[in-house]
C-alpha cells in the first residue's frame, strides 16, 4: 500500500493524464495506454511539490450530479440569452453587477465555482475580493440581482461545498 | 436508418450554427464592453458543443469508428474560456471602474483588482 502511494502520489491526476493521452491518440491501443500510464506516473511525481495540500473530493455521486446540473443549465441559459440578444431592445436590458458572499474557502472549489458561473451564459465572474471572501459577477440581464445570487448559491455553491469541504 | 442518423447530425450542426451566429451578433448589438463579454462565452458553449456532438455522432454512426478527440476539445475549452473572460473583465475593472461603482465587497472592503492598485504604483497609460 505504501509503495502504491509512492508510485501514485496523486491517483486522480495519474488517471486523468492517462485518459487524456489515450484520447489524444484517438485509437485505443496498448501502445498509447502504456505511454499514457508512463506519463501518469512521471508527471505527478515531478510536480508533487506544487500541490502540497491538494483537495480531497468527498462526494463522488455529487460530482456527477453537479456536472449534469451544470450541463443542463448551460443549455437552458443559452436559449435564454439568445432570446435576450435577438428580441430584447438594448434599452430594456438591465446589466448588473452582483456580489456573492462565499462560504467556500478551498481555492480549488472557488475556481470551479467561478468557472461554472462564466460558462453558464448570462453571467461572467469578474473578480474576487481582496481576501477571497466574495465573488464579483456581471449579469447580462438581471432585473432582480438578489434572485440570481440566491440561485447561484443554492444550485452551485451548496453542491461544491459538499464535494470539497 | 442512415437517413435518421444524418438528420440527427444535421440537427446538431444547425444548433451550433444558430448559437454561433447569435454569439457573434451579440458582439455587434450589445453596446457596453462588459455585456459584450457575454457573447463569446456563449458561442463556446452551445455553439462549439453542437459541432463537437455532430462530429462524435458522425464518426460513430456513419464511419463506424469511435472518436473521442472531441471530448478533449470540450475539456480544454472549459478550462481556458473562463480564464480569458476573467482577464478581460479584470482589465475592464482596472481601467474603467472605480471602487465606488462596484457592489460592496463584503468584509474585505475592496475587490482584488483595486486592492492591488493601492499597493503598487501603477504607471499612467491613459495619455496614449
Amino acid at each position: 500500500m505504501k509503495l502504491l502511494r509512492r508510485i501514485f502520489p496523486h491517483p486522480h491526476l495519474s488517471f486523468l493524464l492517462t485518459l487524456v493521452w489515450v484520447l489524444l491518440a484517438n485509437a485505443p491501443s496498448l501502445n498509447s495506454l502504456v505511454f499514457g500510464l508512463l506519463l501518469g506516473i512521471i508527471i505527478p511525481f515531478i510536480t508533487q511539490p506544487y500541490w502540497p495540500d491538494r483537495p480531497v473530493l468527498r462526494n463522488w455521486p455529487m460530482v456527477v450530479e453537479y456536472m449534469i446540473v451544470v450541463l443542463w443549465d448551460i443549455v437552458v441559459a443559452n436559449v435564454t440569452v439568445a432570446r435576450i440578444i435577438l428580441f430584447k431592445r438594448d434599452a430594456d436590458r438591465q446589466p448588473n453587477w452582483i456580489s456573492i458572499p462565499l462560504e467556500l474557502r478551498t481555492p480549488e472549489a472557488i475556481t470551479v465555482l467561478a468557472g461554472t458561473i462564466t460558462m453558464t451564459p448570462g453571467t461572467v465572474s469578474c473578480d474576487l475580493s481582496a481576501q477571497g471572501h466574495c465573488l464579483l459577477v456581471h449579469c447580462l440581464d438581471a432585473p432582480d440581482p438578489g434572485a440570481v445570487r440566491d440561485q447561484i448559491k443554492q444550485r452551485y455553491e451548496r453542491r461544491l461545498k459538499e464535494i470539497f469541504e | 436508418m442512415e437517413f435518421i442518423f444524418e438528420l440527427l447530425i444535421a440537427f446538431f450542426l444547425i444548433v451550433s450554427g444558430v448559437f454561433g451566429f447569435v454569439g457573434s451578433f451579440g458582439m455587434i448589438k450589445l453596446k457596453d464592453p462588459m455585456s459584450r463579454l457575454h457573447a463569446p462565452t456563449k458561442a463556446t458553449t452551445l455553439g462549439v458543443g453542437g459541432v463537437l456532438l455532430a462530429s462524435i455522432f458522425h464518426s460513430i454512426l456513419i464511419e463506424q469508428r469511435l472518436s473521442m478527440h472531441e471530448l478533449l476539445i470540450t475539456l480544454f475549452l472549459f478550462l481556458t474560456a473562463p480564464i480569458t473572460a476573467l482577464f478581460i473583465a479584470k482589465w475592464h475593472i482596472h481601467r474603467h471602474e472605480a471602487p465606488e461603482d462596484l457592489p460592496d465587497a463584503g468584509e474585505d472592503k475592496l475587490w482584488a483588482t483595486h486592492a492591488v492598485e493601492q499597493v503598487e504604483d501603477v504607471p499612467d497609460h491613459s495619455a496614449n
